[in-house]
Formats: structure tokens, C-alpha cells, sequence
């Protein structure tokens, strides 16, 4: 119901008195209104700006967030009015509706911030009044094409298990995922062109031998027929593969492509099949004219031919408007020059129909001159002709031209959309890195940190002391309490990386070549060492068992690790820890983990480990190989075993 | 003959370049079309009615509201009414709002003409809020003498059977075909002959409005439906 309608109501329940003395039956009880109060105004302070309307407005729709008790939550005692922390501009809009009872949507609102105002406030968008709602749904359809765009890039993320059809026939949609692809790809387009040119200069005539000249292609006709067959051949090949790789074979045989294709290759196994019949030779001659269709298979080369075919077929309606009219003025201007040229001699209008030729000529500006009007009757209505001419052909071209503007702009879009995605997911991670080397910054200082305290210098200590932010020192008491459930700390993501690397190449390796800065976590890494029987990061896997050679990829350590684990070693409370920098560096093959606690001791080969470093893998449950900054907090807890075979 | 054909072609191409001249001189300006249609006319078009009701004492003391009733009350009739005044179908539309299910609109007629005393085709402020005054706040026999005013259709002062049948049939109307039992087509009818038979003291075939009063005061149930609606407001 609408709003408006809504305040008619108690009218419309007191008319009912006129139903009473009629009334069969005794009449229901009339719900009453508990809550009933005078119409008082409420104040909305949405982000400063105060709105102000009644109550019964609100009222009006009460399964609304302001409708109903939900706005209770927002109530603020003491300045006596709600409270929402939203965007004022938007909210005027939906107090709009209240009052009027219909929804509008302003244009310079993106959509969707607009769209989490509605359902913040719970008015669902269906109820757009007409005249905002076209523009609404395209711009959400915008918005949802673009959307689209970001979901289809992900496509590129080759998808594991794919059967040998789906690869072929994504390396055929998508030729830039793999160089195989790629290469097929420029074949294809080279022989195409080939084809063209061989078809083409097949009939420029190049010496004579005769009085006559012949045609390059009748002079060295091996050789043409010989490129025509390599051409052949691969546009065959291609098209089974394609075939073959289709998901659905028959919406691929009927798709416009193939169809070229098939259309392009026809001629040449006919021209095989017919033999030099005088009679059919005819025939054939005609089916050559279809070799030319090879040209259009280059549109799977070239985006622009695409969008131009799909804006031809997208102004099917403009173009049979334009076929129209033009067929209307010639038929009438063939029919007036006809019988005004009738009278004249030796004219060449000797009939409507061939009129016609000179109505085209003359509509379309060529004037080839080959028929001319000689009457004056003749050439008034030819002048005519030609200017009609003009404005008939000029009037559908616009909207021809507009709607391939659109559609190119379009593609235009989604290509810079793609470009920016990369720099867009770029700025993301980069994002994302901050914040986690923010807390490995904040392990690290926080280990200096105890260690100056044993030095007690308190400069050092007040500058490592950053001050960090009440969010951020939660967000590390957060993160740092998820290294304690599951006893394995965070590591940067290069250090990660290049110790699994090392880790695979050099298991007995004593010297870590890390880097400074601290490894990260990383699964892929480590998952396709699953051979080697670390336990998989993801994969819980008890590898530990496993190997000898398992610990591969083991905690690599970096010269800053080092140091701290030297600290930490220094604060520790166990002592097992060798503390010999060089038991740091050892590299150590065993699948380390800073576990809380360590219990057993896998097959390392090299015992030698620091109490960080290296403990038996617990059972193998966690594979983090990596780690080398948590030391600080494994090591209080850490029981240090040292490996040995 | 072949002469007269040519001359045939070149009046008629003549006559076609007389067309063209007319034409740009009308594009000059210099040639007044012969016929001077009052442009004036669109512009009567823009006075829109407006109308404004009397002042908030007045309605007071005509009415049984309280100012803050007579406030609220304004306030939704002019967001639906910007005009202020209530055309007959756009009340029709109104009501039909309420009655989704069936056909609102000869009922909405009726009750139309019951608030509209004065007749003048639409309903002002005026109207509609003393209406509601005696719906609301008046007596039971106020009431009862509007709904005997919405009855009576011609207003001459007696219900005949036409008249309550064609009132019966529009509240049946309102209820629509998706009922349980259904609507028989005879239901309107039988229930005016009931109606009759109890209204209809001296079997007259009318009803007056004294043995409308006299019965419905003997009703049980009409009495205690007239006050259902008390606290609408």
C-alpha cells in the first residue's frame, strides 16, 4: 500500500459503519492500539544532519528498520533522537519514501553504496518507482557486467584435474594461458592470411604464354594447389580438434564460427571428390567464391571484427529500417522517372525495373552517368531523388554508429579493467603484506625488546617501542594467539620460499642461506614437496614418519633469525638450547616446528638444531616448514630436542 | 498523344516545385498559415484548482475533533490530495487499495456521494473531516443516520429494494470471486430480502428511516458494531 494511502486508512475503517445495519453476522473485535500516543515528531541525526518527521510517517512501513522497534537500538538517551552513522545524502532518499511512499533513486549516487543503504535501512530496491527504476537496473547491470569481468580473469587460474578435452579446448578460447596455445594461435592466423593471398594473387595474370594471358594460378598450378592443401590441411585439423574439444558438440556445430570454418573448407574436398566434368566444372568454379569465407575466420584473431559483426547484428532493426525505405523511395522514384522519361526518345528508361539501376545510382550520390534524364520533367525529379537520397541513407547511420560507439567503449572498459586488475590485486597484496609484516615487526621488536631489557638500556628499549595503536596491538594479540593454538608461528613469505627451495635442493645442508628478513607461509611451496615427506601445510599428512629425507624443507633460517633465536636463547628458560650460532645455522632437515611442545624425535638427519629450530616434526600434523621469527615465543616453551640418527 | 504525356509529367513536376517554393517561403516566415488558432487557450490550462479549507477554529467548532486530531488528520489528506480537493476517481482509486482482492469501485461510488453532501463532484477537507467527525465521534443515531444517507441513494428519504440491492451488490463486489463458500450470484438478493424482511415494518416495500432507527436500536449486535470503530483516530 502505498504511503499516502496508508493515512486513509482510519477513514476507510470508519466508512465501514455503513456495512453494520447490513451485517449478517456479529461484527470481529477491533485490534487495539496499545501503544497509541499523540503524533509526536522524532529527530534522526544521521551523521550530524538532523531530520526530523513524525512518527506515524515511519509507522507506515513497519517492516522497515526506522518502521519498527529496530530503531530502538539506535536511540541515543540523552540527546533524545536516533542515531545513525550513515551517509546523510542517501538517507534522504529513503525519508523520501517514507513520506511519499515512493522510492527514488539520485543519479549521482553510486550504485552500490546506494544499494547498501537500502538494505541497511531494509527497504528492499524492487520498489524503485518507475521513474527511476530503468536507470537504476542499468546501472546495476553495469555494475554487475563489471563484476562479471573481475570473475571471468579468475577463469585464468587454471583449475587442477582438468581432462585433456577441457585443456585443449580452453587453449582454443583462451590462446594466451599457455604458449602451445599461443603458437597454434599464430599458425592459424598466418595460414589464414596465406590463404587469402594465394586465392587472391591465384588469378593475376603473369606472362602469356599464348595470345592470351593466363592466370598465375593456371601457370604454376602445382604450386598453388599444393599451398592450397598445407592451408587445407590445417584449417581441417583445427576445426576436428575444435570438434573434439567442444563441451557441447552440437551448439559448437551450429555456432556461426564453425560454420565459416566448415564453409572455408568445403570447397577444396569437393573440387578433390569432382573430377574435370565438363558439366559440373561449372559448378565448381562458383564453389571457389566460398574460399573467400576464410577471411572471416581472422575474426577470432581480431576483437574489432567481433564487435563489428555483434553491432551489425545488434542493429538488425536500424538496418532493416534503412533496407526499407531506401526499397520504398526507389520503387517510387523508378516509377515517376520512368514515365517522365517515357515520352523522350531513345531513352534508356525503358522500363520500372531498369530504372531502378538509375535510382540506386543516383540515390546513393555515384551518378556513374550511364543513364541520364533528358526531359526537364526528368531532371526536376531527378534532382529530388538524389537530395531524398541523401537524408534517407543519413538517418539510420547515427544509431548504427552509436551502438558500435557503446559496444567498443564497452570493450575498451573490460580490456583497461583487465589491465588495472593486475595493479589493482598488486596493491592488494601489498596490503595485505603490510599488515602481516607489521606483526612480524612487532615479534621482531618485541624480542630486541626483551633483550634490551637484560641490558637495560633504555633508550634502545623506548625506540624499538613504537607506539602502536590500541587496533593494531590487538590484532597482534590476536594473530599471536593463533601461533599458540596451533604452536606454529608466521614467517615471512620470501624467507618461506627460498628455504623450501633450499630445503629441497640441500637437505644436508648446514647453512641456511636465508635472508634477512623473515620467511613467510606459504602453502604452495611446500605442497609440492609432499614427496618428500614433510607434512603438507595444508594437508595433514604424518609424514613425519616417513622419511629420512624428509625434512627437507625445514626452517631456514635467516641471519636475523639468527640473532634472534641467539636472544632468545639468552632468555630462555631452557638451556638445552646449544646456543652456538652455529647450531643456528645448521640447517636443519628435520621438519622443524616451533612446536610448544615437542615430544618426539622424527628422523632427522642432522641432529644438530637449535631448540627453534628443529624439533621433531610433531606429528606431522602441522608441515609449516617455516618459521624462523616465532622463535620468541616458542622457545619459553620449547623443549629442545636434538635429533639424531 | 505522346505530347500530352510529357506535358502531363511536366505539370504535375511543376506543380511539385510550387510545393517546394511554398515551402521555403513558410520556412522564411513570409507565408501565414490561414489558420490563427488561439494560442491563449494552453495557457488557461495551467490554473490548476486549488483549494483551501477553512481555518483550523472553524473546523473545530464544527467538528468533534481535537486541533491535534484536526492536524494529523489535514496532514494525510493533503500528502494524498496536494490539490485538496478529492476527485471521484481518485478517491475511487483510494479505496480500491484497501480491497485488492475485489472491485472496490461502485461501493467507492456510493460512499463518494454520502461524503460529498453538497454534490459538487469532489470532496473537500471540509467534507471529509465532518464526515469522519459523525463516523467517529457522533452518536449512534448520528450513525445510524449516516449509513441510512449512504443508503439511500437519491436521497429522497426511503430505501427501496433497487437501491439496497444495488448498495448489496457493490459491498459483495468488493469481496471479490475468491471466496469460501462462493458468491452465488443470488447472494446480494437474498440478503436485501433479509434485510427487508427485518427493516421493513409495514411491508411497504421502503424503508423509512424511523423503522431503520427503531429496528436497528433492537439489534444487539448493530449497536455494538456502531461503537467498533471508536478509537480509529
Amino acid at each position: 500500500m502505498a504511503a499516502g494511502v496508508a493515512a486513509w486508512l482510519p477513514f476507510a475503517r470508519a466508512a465501514a459503519i455503513g456495512w453494520m445495519p447490513v451485517a449478517n453476522c456479529p461484527m470481529p473485535v477491533a485490534p487495539r492500539d496499545h501503544s497509541k500516543r499523540q503524533d509526536e515528531l522524532i529527530i534522526l541525526n544521521v551523521s550530524g544532519r538532523r531530520f526530523q518527521t513524525w512518527r506515524t510517517t515511519l509507522d507506515r512501513y513497519p517492516d522497515t528498520l526506522l518502521g519498527s522497534s529496530e530503531k530502538e537500538f539506535f536511540y541515543n538517551e540523552e540527546a533524545k533522537e536516533y542515531f545513525f552513522d550513515r551517509d546523510p545524502e542517501a538517507f534522504r532518499s529513503v525519508l523520501n519514501f517514507y513520506r511519499t511512499g515512493k522510492l527514488h533513486y539520485p543519479r549521482a549516487e553510486c550504485i552500490q553504496a546506494y544499494d547498501e543503504e537500502l538494505s541497511f535501512f531494509g527497504i528492499i530496491p524492487e520498489i524503485i518507482g518507475d521513474c527511476c527504476y530503468e536507470e537504476y537496473k542499468d546501472r546495476k547491470r553495469e555494475n554487475a557486467e563489471r563484476l562479471q569481468d573481475d570473475q571471468e580473469d579468475k577463469k585464468d587460474f587454471k583449475p587442477p584435474n582438468m581432462t585433456f578435452r577441457e585443456t585443449i579446448w580452453r587453449a582454443f578460447e583462451n590462446p594466451h594461458t599457455s604458449t602451445m596455445a599461443l603458437v597454434f594461435y599464430y599458425v592459424t592466423g598466418f595460414f589464414i592470411a596465406i590463404s587469402v593471398l594465394t586465392n587472391v594473387v591465384e588469378t593475376v595474370p603473369c606472362g602469356s604464354t599464348s595470345q592470351k594471358d593466363i592466370s598465375c594460378g593456371q601457370r604454376y598450378t602445382v604450386a598453388f594447389f599444393c599451398m592450397d592443401t598445407a592451408c587445407v590441411m590445417i584449417f581441417t585439423v583445427e576445426y576436428l580438434l575444435r570438434l573434439f574439444a567442444a563441451p557441447s558438440r552440437y551448439l559448437f556445430m551450429r555456432s556461426v564460427m564453425s560454420i565459416i570454418d566448415v564453409v572455408a573448407i568445403f570447397p577444396y574436398y569437393i573440387g578433390l571428390v569432382m573430377t574435370d566434368n565438363e558439366d559440373v566444372s561449372g559448378a565448381f568454379v562458383t564453389l571457389r567464391v566460398f574460399r573467400v569465407f576464410r577471411i572471416f575466420k581472422f575474426s577470432r584473431h581480431s576483437q574489432g571484427l567481433r564487435i563489428l559483426g555483434y553491432t551489425l547484428k545488434s542493429c538488425a532493426s536500424e538496418l532493416g529500417f534503412l533496407l526499407f525505405s531506401l526499397t520504398m523511395a526507389i520503387i517510387i522514384f523508378a516509377t515517376v522517372m520512368f514515365y517522365a522519361e517515357k515520352g523522350s526518345s531513345s531513352t534508356k528508361f525503358t522500363s520500372i525495373p531498369a530504372s531502378f539501376w538509375y535510382t540506386i545510382v543516383t540515390m546513393t550520390t555515384l551518378g556513374y552517368g550511364d543513364m541520364v534524364p533528358k526531359t526537364i520533367a526528368g531532371k526536376i525529379f531527378g534532382s529530388i531523388c538524389s537530395l531524398s537520397g541523401v537524408l534517407v541513407i543519413a538517418l539510420p547511420v547515427p544509431v548504427i554508429v552509436s551502438n558500435f560507439s557503446r559496444i567498443y567503449h564497452q570493450n575498451q572498459r573490460a580490456d583497461k579493467r583487465r589491465a588495472q586488475k593486475k595493479a589493482r590485486l598488486a596493491r592488494i597484496r601489498i596490503a595485505k603484506k603490510g599488515s602481516s609484516n607489521a606483526y612480524l615487526q612487532t615479534k621482531r621488536n618485541g624480542l630486541l625488546n626483551e633483550l634490551l631489557d637484560l641490558t637495560a638500556s633504555e633508550e634502545e628499549q623506548q625506540h624499538l617501542n613504537k607506539t602502536k595503536s590500541l587496533l593494531e596491538s590487538q590484532h597482534h594479540h590476536l594473530l599471536h594467539c593463533l601461533e599458540k593454538t596451533t604452536g606454529h608461528d608466521f614467517v615471512d613469505e620470501q624467507l618461506f620460499e627460498q628455504n623450501c627451495l633450499e630445503g629441497a635442493l640441500q637437505p644436508y645442508r648446514s647453512r641456511t642461506p636465508s635472508t634477512s628478513s623473515l620467511e613467510g607461509m606459504t602453502g604452495t611451496c611446500c605442497s609440492r614437496r609432499t614427496k618428500r615427506s614433510v607434512p603438507l601445510p595444508i594437508a595433514n599428512a604424518p609424514a613425519s614418519h616417513a622419511h629420512p629425507l624428509a625434512l627437507t624443507h625445514t626452517l631456514p633460517k635467516s641471519p636475523g633469525l639468527q640473532e634472534l633465536s641467539a636472544i632468545n636463547i639468552q632468555c630462555a628458560e631452557k638451556q638445552i638450547h646449544s646456543s652456538s650460532r652455529s647450531n643456528l645455522n645448521m640447517q636443519t632437515n628435520e621438519v622443524d616446528r616451533r612446536n610448544c611442545k615437542q615430544q618426539k624425535v622424527t628422523t632427522a638427519i642432522i641432529s644438530i638444531q637449535t631448540a627453534n629450530t628443529g624439533s621433531p616434526a610433531e606429528d606431522g600434523g602441522h608441515g609449516l616448514p617455516n618459521r624462523g621469527a616465532s622463535v620468541v615465543t616458542t622457545t619459553s616453551s620449547n623443549i629442545i630436542k636434538v635429533s639424531a640418527l | 498523344m505522346p505530347a500530352m504525356e510529357i506535358q502531363g509529367m511536366e505539370v504535375f513536376a511543376i506543380a511539385v516545385v510550387g510545393l517546394m517554393f511554398v515551402m521555403v517561403l513558410k520556412q522564411f516566415g513570409m507565408w501565414e498559415p490561414l489558420s490563427l488558432e488561439d494560442i491563449s487557450e494552453s495557457e488557461l490550462e495551467m490554473a490548476t484548482v486549488r483549494h483551501q479549507p477553512e481555518g483550523l477554529d472553524q473546523l473545530q467548532t464544527q467538528t468533534k475533533f481535537t486541533r491535534k486530531e484536526l492536524q494529523s488528520l489535514y496532514r494525510g489528506f493533503k500528502n494524498e490530495c496536494p490539490s485538496g480537493l478529492v476527485d471521484e476517481e481518485t478517491f475511487k482509486m483510494i479505496y480500491s487499495q484497501f480491497f485488492p482482492q475485489g472491485d472496490a469501485t461502485t461501493y467507492a461510488h456510493f460512499l463518494f456521494n454520502a461524503f460529498d453532501t453538497d454534490r459538487s463532484g469532489s470532496i473537500r477537507f471540509e467534507d471529509f473531516v465532518i464526515g469522519l467527525s459523525v463516523l467517529l465521534r457522533g452518536s449512534v443515531n448520528e450513525k445510524l443516520r449516516w449509513a441510512f444517507n449512504l443508503y439511500d441513494i437519491n436521497k429522497d428519504g426511503y430505501i427501496t429494494k433497487e437501491e439496497m440491492l444495488a448498495i448489496m451488490t457493490s459491498i459483495y463486489d468488493m469481496m471479490g470471486r475468491y471466496t469460501t463458500p462462493s458468491v452465488k450470484d443470488d447472494a446480494p438478493f437474498e440478503h436485501v430480502e433479509k434485510f427487508f424482511q427485518k427493516m421493513d415494518k409495514n411491508r411497504d416495500g421502503v424503508v423509512t428511516f424511523d423503522e431503520f432507527i427503531e429496528t436497528c436500536q433492537k439489534d444487539d449486535n448493530i449497536m455494538s458494531s456502531m461503537q467498533l470503530f471508536e478509537n480509529v483516530i
